[in-house]
Formats: structure tokens, C-alpha cells, sequence
């Protein structure tokens, strides 16, 4: 199994809460997609020009002061538990893991991980640099992500077009290549109903939606992915102010949904709030689905200090750590899905005693 | 997982139950959650290119429009439509008008606006696969019946050589 000692922090600093409004937003990340000149693009590259991307990338990497004392991971080498690992905890895509992939994995595909930003390799696109953190904090990760591109992008060449800017395999990605996405928990605009408004508006803002694990997947447990749709004919600073924008106007609706929660159906809110807390408190089995979906009622209900004495940053490592590779890693062996299930129970069982929530 | 309602379709609406002592949760499908008026609003974007990419091949139509090939990486406007990928940077070349006007439409825009780059002078990084991407490029040429294309890249690696 891959140690994840080895990463910096374990890989999983952005979960420890310190961000902005971090009860809210569970984390922000921006990604540019880049290509080294002189191969095809990874889909249509053969094995062979993969592997010399790689190393190409890899000789470069000890010029790059951003990504300074980090790790590399051969991703290709991985079995899929491990593979399945690194994609819980958010520091790969599912086409990086090959989890969706026909073919498997793809050779060369890996993953550099310093404490300030990473990049994947061998990706849709060769390279796809990205910085994660805590809460919102999107000009924090914007300026750590572009100084990787500056620093890699004077030792690597990067497929560059004077019109259309940095080249993609997918136009939708063409010009900047910038992604900047925020992880958001917006259960308040959920149960008044207000959500289906709030992502219609989204969408004619130019900005996007997508569930927990990013491109084409499930809306769970209230948390949606919120990220910049076009990437093109406006500059990396304005996409992302942009962004941050809308954001803090969502924020601002879910502050209030929640404030109206509380005053019209204070009693059955909190009713169903600490139902789910004593769900996850006592319950010896749980499903995935069901622990994200009182996770969030939890974390609903911490937010509105209902519940004190649990913090962010418990919560969110129990989103987390509660997923399956995450427990077949911490138990040592490959489960089934009811002894994952029982496993679940028994972790979140574990995780609220230690830290038990008391009412406010 | 199928609808705990009808039993029939995929459910695809998770609900929860409160009663008076209980809480369950229920799977629902799109129209049994419609007909005890739950709103399904929350539902996945469509993948943004595939109405792009069909008015593409409107607009280009046409025996011509498919036969144009990326001389570098040999991918057809066809596949680029059917898979929504270009295969390498050369390709933005190769069908450069068609894309210009797709980029506008996906983006509102063709004319990048961001960091302008200039990549680093060949010294600064190794490129000691020369050789061997323009045999890539031969087996590929052969492999897709560009006769011409693969003459002209086995001169270039005699030439080399």
C-alpha cells in the first residue's frame, strides 16, 4: 500500500478548517491544464512519449522553488485500492486514477505533491498544476498555482497559441486552462428550496456546478463543487475574482437560508439535526450515502451552534476518512461493502466520543 | 438502485422521511418524486461540448470538412467530434477555423486574454527524443495510410540519422 506518511501533511492539510468562512466552505482549489510542446496530447500519446513527459517533468521539478521538498507518486504503479485512496482525499481525478478509464491507468500517470500546490501528470493534459486549501480562500491559491506555472513554464515548454492562448485536448479548457472551484455545504438553500434558484442563477453567471468528486459526479450530502465554466477571453485574475464574487454572494444566501430556518422551524430543525447526531453517535452500521447525509446535518448543526464542542476540522476529516479505500487502508485489508459499512459506524462511532458534541 | 416507489425506474431522488418517531430514507425516481411534488431541480449538468460539437458538424457538414487530418498527430475532425478531444497542439492548427468558432461558442470568445508565454530556449531543457518522436509520428502516418506525410518524416529521420 502507498504510505501516506510520505506526503506532505499526509496530503490532507487543506482539511484542517484554518480557511475563510471554513464551516461553509470546505475548500478551494485551482487547477491549470498545460501541455509540453512537442507530444501529442496524453490520449492520443503512445506509452513511450508519456514516460518521457514524465521524466521530462521530473528533471525540471528540483528548478521549481514552488514545489520545493516534494514527492513524486508513480500512479501507474498503484493498485486501484491505493489509486481509489488519492482520489478520496481529493489529490487526483478519476481519469489520473484510470478509475473510470476502460484501459485502466494510464502509464506515466502521476502525481508531485509539495505542501504548497502539486502537479498531475499525464493527465487529460500533461500537466495539470493545481493548489488546494482550506475554506475560501481563492486569491491565496491563485497566486501559489501561477507561480508554479511561472517557475515549471521556464523549464518545460508549454503549448502556448498567440490567439487561443494555452493549448488543451478539450476546448473547453483552451486559453487559461484555469479552474477554480470551491467545495461548498449549502444544506440551508436545500431544505428551504431556494437551491434550484441559486444554481439556475449560477449558471447564467458562466459559472457551474458539480457534486463532491468534481466532474460527473452525485450531488451528496449538500455539498456542491461551484467552478468557473469558460476559461477563455478573460484573464486568470478576473476569472477568479469573478468566481470569488458569486461565491460570496451564495455564501451570503446560505447565511440567510439558515437564519430563516432557525426562526420558522426552530424546533423540528433541530429535532431532525440532532436525529442525524445521534445516528452517526450510536448507529453500528452505515452506508456511505447515509453517513455523507448526516455528516451534513451535523455540520448544519454545528454552523448554527446548535451542537458545540465539535470542530470543522472533526467533521471533515470524518467525511474523509470515512470513505472505503480510506477505511480498507486504516484497517489493512480489502472490505466488503457491509464490512465497510460496519467499519463506517465504527470510526464515526469513535471520532464523535473522543470529541463529543454537547448542546448548546 | 431502483425506485422504492415503482420498483421500476432508476431512483435517483434521495429523500428523507421524518415522522413522529422515525426517520427513513427513501430512493425515488425522477417522476415519483415529481408526483408527491419534490423538486428535482438539483440534477447534473449536461456534458457542455456535446451540443457544441453537433453544431459543429452542421455548420462544417460535408465529405471535405471530415477528411481534414491533423498532419501531426493524424486525428480526423471526425473523431474530434466524437470524442470532444483534439490530439495534440497541432491540431488547433489543422482546424483552426472550425474551432475558432466553437471556442466562441463555448466561451463567449476566441482571443485568450490572460498570461501571455514564451516557452524557454530549447537549451534550458532536454530534448534528446527527436529521433524518436518523428518515428511515432512514421508509424502513425503508415498505420493511417498517409503515404506521402510518412515519406516525407523518413527523410527527416535519415536526415537525422
Amino acid at each position: 500500500m502507498v504510505d501516506l506518511s510520505l506526503l506532505p501533511d499526509g496530503g490532507a492539510s487543506w482539511l484542517d478548517a484554518s480557511g475563510d468562512h471554513a464551516d461553509i466552505v470546505l475548500s478551494t482549489r485551482i487547477r491549470l491544464a498545460r501541455n509540453v510542446e512537442g507530444y501529442a496530447f496524453t490520449g492520443r500519446a503512445r506509452d513511450g512519449e508519456r514516460l518521457r513527459i514524465l521524466t521530462q517533468v521530473r528533471e525540471a521539478l528540483p528548478h521549481v522553488p514552488a514545489l520545493a521538498n516534494g514527492v513524486l507518486l508513480r500512479v501507474d504503479e498503484m493498485g486501484p485500492t491505493d489509486r481509489l485512496l488519492l482520489h478520496e482525499r481529493h489529490l487526483v481525478s478519476k481519469e489520473l486514477a484510470g478509475l473510470d478509464l476502460p484501459q485502466g491507468v494510464r502509464s506515466g500517470a502521476a502525481l508531485y505533491l509539495s505542501e504548497s500546490a502539486g502537479v498531475m501528470i499525464n493527465e487529460e493534459d500533461h500537466l495539470r498544476l493545481q493548489a488546494l486549501r482550506s475554506g475560501f480562500s481563492v486569491s491565496e491559491a491563485l497566486a501559489a498555482v501561477m507561480r508554479v506555472d511561472r517557475e515549471l513554464g521556464s523549464r518545460v515548454p508549454f503549448s502556448f497559441h498567440d490567439e487561443f492562448g494555452f493549448l488543451t485536448a478539450c476546448p473547453t479548457n483552451t486559453g487559461t486552462g484555469l479552474r477554480a472551484s470551491v467545495l461548498i455545504h449549502l444544506p440551508g438553500l436545500v431544505l428551504t428550496k431556494e437551491i434550484g434558484k441559486v444554481l439556475a442563477g449560477l449558471q447564467a453567471m458562466g459559472l457551474t456546478y458539480r457534486g463532491l468528486y468534481g466532474e460527473g459526479s452525485e450531488v451528496v450530502g449538500n455539498f456542491f463543487q461551484i467552478s468557473n465554466q469558460t476559461t477563455l477571453g478573460r484573464s486568470e485574475d478576473e476569472l477568479a475574482e469573478h468566481l470569488a464574487r458569486v461565491v460570496r454572494t451564495v455564501i451570503e444566501r446560505e447565511e440567510e437560508a439558515r437564519r430563516v430556518l432557525l426562526r420558522d422551524a426552530g424546533y423540528i430543525i433541530e429535532d431532525k439535526l440532532w436525529r442525524a447526531y445521534g445516528t452517526l453517535r450510536y448507529a453500528r452500521s452505515l452506508s456511505f450515502d447515509e453517513a455523507m447525509n448526516f455528516l451534513s446535518g451535523v455540520r448544519l448543526a454545528v454552523g448554527l451552534k446548535l451542537i458545540i464542542g465539535l470542530s470543522v476540522y472533526t467533521l471533515n476529516k470524518l467525511l474523509i476518512f470515512s470513505q472505503s479505500a480510506h477505511l480498507a487502508y486504516a484497517e489493512g485489508r480489502a472490505l466488503t461493502e457491509s464490512e465497510a459499512n460496519l467499519a463506517r459506524a465504527r470510526y464515526v462511532r469513535q471520532a464523535l466520543i473522543s470529541e463529543a458534541g454537547s448542546q448548546a | 438502485m431502483l425506485c422504492d416507489e415503482c420498483k421500476e425506474r432508476e431512483g435517483v431522488v434521495s429523500v428523507t422521511k421524518m415522522q413522529k418517531d422515525s426517520m427513513t430514507l427513501e430512493n425515488l425516481c425522477e417522476k415519483c418524486a415529481a408526483a408527491r411534488g419534490i423538486e428535482t431541480t438539483v440534477t447534473m449538468p449536461k456534458h457542455p461540448l456535446s451540443d457544441f460539437l453537433s453544431g459543429v458538424q452542421q455548420q462544417l457538414g460535408g465529405q471535405q470538412a471530415d477528411a481534414a487530418r491533423c498532419t501531426f498527430c493524424s486525428t480526423t475532425l471526425r473523431e474530434f467530434r466524437n470524442s470532444g478531444r483534439l490530439g495534440c497542439m497541432h491540431c488547433y492548427g489543422t482546424f483552426e477555423q472550425s474551432l475558432r468558432e466553437l471556442l466562441r461558442k463555448i466561451h463567449g470568445n476566441s482571443r485568450h486574454a490572460g498570461r501571455r508565454y514564451e516557452p524557454p530556449a530549447p537549451a534550458l531543457f532536454e530534448r534528446s527524443s527527436t529521433l524518436g518522436e518523428l518515428r511515432e509520428r512514421l508509424r502513425r502516418a503508415v498505420e493511417t495510410e498517409q503515404f506521402e506525410q510518412a515519406a516525407s518524416i523518413r527523410d527527416q529521420i535519415k536526415g537525422l540519422e
